[in-house]
């Protein structure tokens, strides 16, 4: 019966370690239902038709985040609108094309290590490139930063897509006598579709709510401006700016705005992960 | 040869000519590449953007510019230890919280929680790396950290107050914000990662192998720690080296409760700074030259690091990749 002591010990340090990891699911649980239970109660207060409409206000005044809200849209869909025809060609290449050769490698090296590079950085090279060169801050500058942010996200998921086309219709279509060109365009792009379109959700998820990048391309506007030659504000922008100053009407803005934007990205991935696991099954 | 046939036969059913034809074939093929290259010059374009506005600062203070601690716009001295230390802290500090935990979830959702629960739960805290770093940023300086002010930090620092060592790490008034709470939202911040990839490679071991250990008799816990982690120990530490690789990048969330003190101070409890967390701050209002150059040169710095980080993590994750066979993709 000396096998008793070790039994009972095993079967104890399997009920730890089973409670521990139940405890590790329940943190990251407990953790989203905070922020989300604080987002809804401090931001739904300032919800109303004066968010949408009304500008930006100077401290003590009402007012809503209308300019924010359309520089973040403004910039978000030309970055986009750049971003992706790149991240699909590159993607396109990987997949395709290069394949297994040495650029395809580095290609794929540098663009894994892009995807996961610190934001602000990038921020930093627009403003290099870009706003040092045009001698100011402009929303150019804010959509390319946001633009070099998608393209990686776009190039991952596109490969990734394209790699799941079974590899039989490539060759039914090119034994119709297609040319390469044709079968990428008419066949694998079309059968990976939804794939594609996941990630371009996924990268508009993304830059919704970023925030260093814009900093010193885009810096901020507090009035209405549709110019890309001029500064323009943007919701994640303005949030900091409002949740870092010491006046309570900014900081009730600046709640709503985060509602505005989470609600936003996270309407955003979930509709991506539908199409995608659509996509899958 | 095949492909010339190939586009010949296309082009005889429609009008273009084949050279057309195979021209547009290969412009296209040519686009593909073009784009493909862009990614490469876009990170060969960062570094060298950096370095160059990096100069004027490189000149100034060389090597001492990493050890000096001292930050002053006034006489114009700067030196980026205190935030490169601060860098450091705050992500060494989130990956020992965030790692178990994320390993613990991971374990969770492949072994222990009941099938219908398991997508949920899976995309509840896949959502959590959704949350956009502002939003962590907001909730920590006005939820988070006045809770933890109030209810937590006296406590931790009345409970160590007379232990050696431990006593210097919490010491302190409590603030609220500081190295420690930043740590502790950057720990929320990457455990999805964490999790989602231990997930994944936890699911590329073998189920014959752990249906053996079972066999034998193992506890849910033998298998884990003696078949499942071993297998999977090269893509857990690549999924926690990205981890690590958001969480030294971090920006806005660490901005928000950092408290942007350029010292180094023992205790986590007090205002530290942060190399990405500076350059938020700082940057829009850093006058002269050298100034602005120093704060780009801990931006190629803080680039430098994550490079190396990440570069680790993804000749990791693909060692596992090719071990697996291509079976996820």
């Amino acid at each position: 019966m000396q096998n008793r002591g070790l039994y009972i010990r095993r079967k104890m340090t399997n009920q730890l370690f089973r409670m521990l990891s139940v405890a590790a699911a329940l943190f990251g649980i407990v953790w989203l239902t905070l922020i989300l239970y604080s987002l809804i109660t401090n931001g739904i207060e300032g919800f109303s038709l004066k968010l949408f409409t009304e500008m930006t206000p100077p401290p003590g005044e009402a007012g809503g985040l209308a300019n924010a809200i359309a520089g973040s849209l403004l910039m978000s869909t030309l970055a986009v609108l750049v971003g992706t025809p790149i991240g699909l060609f590159a993607g396109t290449y990987l997949a395709e094309y290069g394949r297994y050769s040495a650029v395809a490698f580095v290609v794929r090296f540098v663009n894994d290590i892009l995807l996961s590079a610190p934001s602000i950085v990038i921020g930093l090279f627009i403003y290099e490139i870009l706003v040092v060169r045009l001698g100011h801050f402009s929303a150019w500058a804010g959509a390319a930063a946001l633009a070099v942010i998608v393209i990686p996200v776009v190039v991952r998921t596109t490969e990734n897509m394209l790699l799941l086309v079974p590899h039989t219709l490539r060759e039914a279509a090119a034994a119709l006598g297609a040319p390469r060109s044709h079968v990428i365009r008419a066949v694998t792009w079309r059968a990976a579709r939804a794939g594609i379109i996941t990630g371009v959700l996924l990268a508009v998820a993304r830059i919704s709510g970023e925030t260093a990048p814009l900093l010193f391309t885009a810096l901020n506007n507090q009035f209405w401006s549709t110019d890309f030659n001029q500064p323009m504000a943007s919701l994640p922008a303005v949030i900091f700016q409002f949740a870092l100053s010491p006046y309570e009407d900014w900081h009730h803005l600046a709640w709503a705005g985060a509602l505005l934007v989470t609600a936003a990205v996270l309407t955003l991935s979930i509709f991506a992960r539908v199409l995608g696991s659509k996509r899958s099954s | 040869m095949v492909d010339a046939a190939l586009t010949e036969n296309f082009a005889a059913q429609g009008q273009l000519s084949s050279v057309a034809l195979s021209r547009a074939d290969m412009r296209f093929r040519l686009f593909t590449q073009v784009a493909a290259i862009f990614v490469v010059i876009v990170f060969i374009g960062i570094m060298a953007s950096l370095t160059i506005g990096a100069w004027d600062s490189i000149k100034a203070f060389g090597f001492g510019f990493l050890t000096t601690e001292k930050w002053n716009p006034v006489t114009e001295i700067f030196g980026a230890a205190a935030p490169i230390y601060g860098t450091l802290v705050t992500s060494f500090l989130a990956m020992l919280i965030a790692v178990p935990i994320g390993i613990g979830i991971a374990i969770f959702l492949t072994e222990l929680c009941p099938r219908p629960l398991r997508r949920p739960i899976g995309i509840a805290i896949e959502l959590l790396a959704g949350i956009p770093s502002i939003i962590y940023g907001i909730w920590g300086l006005f939820v988070f950290a006045p809770a933890f002010q109030q209810g937590i930090q006296p406590w931790l620092i009345d409970l160590f107050v007379d232990v050696p060592y431990l006593q210097d790490l919490f010491a302190g008034p409590p603030y609220g914000i500081g190295a420690f709470t930043a740590s502790l939202i950057l720990s929320i911040m990457i455990l999805p990662f964490i999790s989602a990839v231990t997930r994944d490679v936890f699911e590329t071991v073998p189920t014959m192998l752990k249906e053996a250990a079972y066999g034998l008799g193992c506890t849910t816990w033998e298998v884990m720690w003696r078949v499942v982690l071993p297998f999977s120990r090269a893509g857990v530490v690549g999924g926690s080296m990205l981890a690590l690789g958001r969480a030294l990048g971090e920006t806005m969330a660490v901005t928000f409760v950092i408290g942007n003190a350029h010292r180094i101070s023992e205790s986590v409890f007090a205002p530290g700074t942060t190399i990405s967390a500076a350059i938020a701050n700082e940057f829009t209002e850093a006058v002269g030259d050298v100034y602005r150059a120093s704060l780009i040169e801990m931006g190629l710095i803080l680039f430098f690091i994550t490079f190396i980080v990440l570069a680790v993590a993804q000749i990791m994750l693909r060692t596992l990749e090719r071990r697996a066979g291509g079976a996820k993709p």
